[in-house]
């Protein structure tokens, strides 16, 4: 057996090296097995699951990827997962794959997803549009219509039908996964001295790169070894993260922001893979059930935007509810949906006095001494207020 | 008939101006006196494929923040604002546009072309622009506002068109905002009134697209970026109305006697070309010489779609008014097409307008404009061989505008122009002999 300490350190490598790889390894295992990229935040992965392929989260290039030509496509002040991605493409990393979707998550990354058209003719570009209107009685049949379409699109890409029994199964497949992945986040948030951020993240992040069913069993394993652990809680402040719900930020960084003195208790990273609050109804129409989870049963993001509750009174009854000391924001450089959102926050945050930081990252970063000195002060002036 | 001519063209500032200044006065007042004296309702609108249409029939107020904040910045006011907004904890990355127009929501709402009212409606059209849902999000917040999230999809299938279920979805969504109105108001939908505001649309889009079909003349009655922006605002704020129909029979007029007279809005027009991106508002002037001294004039340009795109054949349909209006939206701006309908837009532009050269006015403050136009450059000059230029800039933060650099990019762009031109002539000249 495995320990789980072996399995995550073995993939913490091959992510920081080449985030993709083990997507790839597994193509490279199953040359007939279709896949199809979903870029950040949000993705129906059961309808691409439901048709036979395997949907695989493209989730940027890490910090060891030179990025060579996509700066001459996108500018210097756009964010650095649309330019790493571009420069996966351009550099035939990305050749593995069958198909990619793209979201209407911000402008920049809408805007890719006509770049990837132009300049890779033989990969298949989808694109939702998720609704933003969250009140009116017309949205979920839309948005039942946008599925459907997809659908279609995928059915042709892989050349089977989706039945309902084959997207009910997949449904609950992935509900399983995310179940896992909520007991996995429990921990954390309990005892946080017991799974450190970067071991939740590897194991969170593996499952966007393998068949859910392998995720699946390689959770069970390590779940049970998790609750065994007996560590003494150290002397750190405990906060929730916010803000990095798209571009991810740098193993070290989250390493590094831990050492510096926090706990986080809970965070929105890989958001998108874990996007769903609750089980998703299979019963009668799955994909009726599909639709109306993101409507009702979807987490908050600075990318979905629901009038019926502002987003900063989510991100305070979380940080109630996990009981946390401070909020940190670690939003992506240049990212406008992250940025705004942290306006709104700074000031829901200052009129409940509850402290916060926020910092900025950039997926490409590699020197991580100034966050990590702004966390310590930060976390020196609420131990000794 | 030597008269004649001299004195239209020294009126010529005079006309289609003045018009514009006194009917943008006129709406500017009604809202200074809905803020101060409660005269009216507002509405906040986004521009992107705007349904002004359906405010004009409950004669509400259509209240466009973009055009507030882009007042500020063309009187070079802006600044203090961005600020501001900046100290509240927006971030230098964020769009200035937002910025501008939080900060001076936030404060008393003073400025030196009118007061702004509250809204008493935050009608967020989203329409291509993810900034829109954030921007009126946040307004909502800071007045505790009523927001309406009315959602376009966005063109995403292969046939560039929107589907069915789109339409309806739409459809469906301007019947809630109509809801909403009739609540505002106190007063049922008039239909009929409706269908007479659409027809009026219908009547503008047809002038407007007439006049933007006369920049395809030699030399071009007036420059499509610089001059254009004179008419988008009576388009926004005035379509649907007996004024905006009047400012477009004139402009019309005016414009088609410049080609009867065949002058243009430089003494000699060297080079034609298409502009692609919004203007740097704080530095028009400075910018436009940049262009003049060289005899370019921008022939097509697509900022001046935002609000709608009409030179390809829509016109509102009176006796449909809201599916029309949903076609509007969906469908007929340059916001809501794909980036890569936008390339095919310009290419329209290129070989219809008959034009030397793109060029490309990247602004940091909008992604949607800006972020992937390298890979637009790219196709141009490798795909099509259209000689491309991109220089970048912002189009509210003063701070961003690099005039000596963009100066030199300029001329270098247009004095390679000229010699290439010069060869051709040669070559020409010299197979000819
Ligand atoms: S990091 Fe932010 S700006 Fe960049 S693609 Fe993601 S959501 Fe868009
Ligand atoms: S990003 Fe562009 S379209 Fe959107 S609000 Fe800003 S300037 Fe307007």
């Amino acid at each position: 057996m495995t320990t789980v300490e072996n399995l995550i350190s073995r993939y913490r490598e091959s992510l920081e090296d080449a985030p993709l790889q083990i997507a790839a390894d597994y193509k490279q295992q199953h040359p007939h097995q279709k896949l199809v990229g979903c870029y950040p935040v949000y993705t129906p992965v059961e309808l691409i699951h439901a048709s036979g392929m395997l949907p695989v989260g493209v989730i940027g290039a890490g910090n060891r990827l030179e990025i060579a030509h996509a700066d001459s496509r996108f500018q210097s002040f756009v964010c650095s997962i649309v330019k790493s991605t571009l420069e996966l493409g351009l550099t035939d990393k990305l050749n593995f794959l069958d198909g990619i979707v793209f979201h209407s998550i911000c402008d920049p990354a809408r805007n890719l997803g006509s770049v990837f058209k132009r300049n890779f003719p033989n990969l298949m570009v989808e694109y939702i549009h998720f609704p933003q209107n969250m009140t009116s009685t017309h949205t979920l049949d839309y948005l039942v219509a946008e599925y459907r379409r997809l659908a279609a699109s995928y059915e042709q890409l892989s050349g089977k039908k989706i039945t309902d029994e084959a997207l009910q199964n997949s449904i609950a497949l992935y509900n399983e996964q995310r179940r896992l992945l909520r007991e996995l986040y429990a921990i954390r948030r309990e005892t946080p001295q017991n799974l450190s951020t970067v071991e939740c993240y590897v194991l969170t992040r593996i499952g966007t790169l393998l068949p859910p069913d392998e995720h699946i069993a390689i959770l069970r394993e390590a779940l049970p070894q998790l609750h065994r652990r007996d560590e003494k809680p150290k002397d750190r402040i405990k906060v929730v993260l916010e803000g990095s719900f798209c571009e991810q930020p740098p193993i070290e960084l989250l390493d590094g922001l831990e050492s510096a003195g926090c706990y986080i208790l809970d965070d929105d990273i890989l958001t998108g893979w874990r996007w769903f609050t609750d089980d998703i109804p299979v019963d009668n129409d799955p994909l009726r059930n599909l639709a109306d989870a993101y409507l009702n049963q979807s987490v908050y993001s600075g990318v979905k935007h629901d009038t019926r509750e502002p987003k900063s009174k989510h991100l305070i009854d979380k940080f109630k509810e996990t009981g946390a000391a401070a909020v940190l924001i670690l939003a992506a450089k240049f990212c406008e949906p992250a940025l705004f959102d942290y306006a709104l926050y700074k000031r829901a945050l200052e009129k409940e006095s509850i402290p916060h930081l926020c910092l900025e990252f950039e997926e490409k970063m590699w020197i991580f001494d100034k966050a990590r000195t702004e966390v310590e002060t930060f976390v020196e002036s609420m131990l000794f207020d | 008939m030597a008269e004649v001519a001299v004195a239209a063209k020294s009126t010529y500032q005079g006309q289609m101006h003045l018009l514009q200044k006194e009917m943008m006065g006129r709406y500017f007042e009604r809202m200074t006196r809905a803020a101060e004296q409660g005269d009216g309702k507002a509405v906040y609108m986004l521009i992107s494929g705007n349904p002004v249409e359906l405010i004009q029939a409950f004669d509400l107020i259509p209240v466009y923040p973009e055009i507030d904040a882009l007042q500020l910045a063309a009187k070079k006011s802006a600044l203090p604002f961005i600020l501001k907004a900046e100290e509240l904890g927006y971030s230098m990355d964020n769009c200035a546009y937002v910025k501008a127009d939080v900060g001076l929501f936030l404060g008393d709402r003073k400025t030196p072309f009118a007061t702004i009212p509250l809204p008493s409606l935050i009608l967020c059209n989203y329409v291509g622009c993810n900034v829109y849902l954030q921007w009126f999000e946040h307004l909502a917040e800071y007045c505790n506002g009523q927001l309406y999230n009315l959602d376009i999809p966005f063109l995403r299938d292969p046939s560039g068109q929107p589907s069915p279920e789109d339409i309806t979805y739409v459809v469906r969504q301007l019947e809630e905002v109509i809801e909403i109105c009739e609540k505002l108001t106190g007063k049922k939908l008039d239909y009929a009134r409706l269908k007479q505001i659409v027809s009026r649309s219908s009547e503008t889009g047809e002038m407007w697209s007439r006049i933007k079909g006369l920049t395809k003349n030699i030399p071009s009655p007036f420059d499509a970026y610089f001059d254009s922006v004179t008419m988008m605002a009576p388009l926004y704020c005035l379509r649907g109305t007996e004024d905006g129909v009047r400012f477009f029979e004139t402009a019309l007029k005016e414009m088609e006697e410049k080609v009867k007279m065949g002058t243009g809005p430089l003494p000699e027009e060297r080079f034609r070309f298409i502009i692609e991106g919004p203007p740097p508002w704080p530095y028009l002037r400075t910018f436009r010489d940049m262009f003049a001294k060289w005899g370019a004039v921008a022939v097509a340009s697509t900022y001046s779609t935002v609000g709608g795109l009409w030179e390809f054949g829509f016109r509102h349909d009176a006796n449909h008014p809201l599916e029309s209006i949903a076609q509007h939206m969906l469908q007929w701006n340059v916001t809501n097409r794909n980036f890569l309908q936008r390339y095919q837009q310009i290419r329209r532009y290129v070989e219809e307008w008959h034009a030397d050269a793109l060029v490309i006015h990247s602004v940091k403050s909008c992604r949607l404009f800006s972020a992937g136009q390298g890979d637009m450059r790219e196709y141009f000059t490798k795909e099509l061989n259209v000689p491309t230029l991109l220089v970048e800039s912002d189009l509210e933060d003063p701070r961003y505008f690099s005039e000596a650099q963009l100066k030199n990019r300029i001329d270098a762009f247009f004095e390679s122009l000229e010699h290439k031109k010069m060869v051709r002539a040669g070559a020409e000249a010299g197979g000819a002999a």
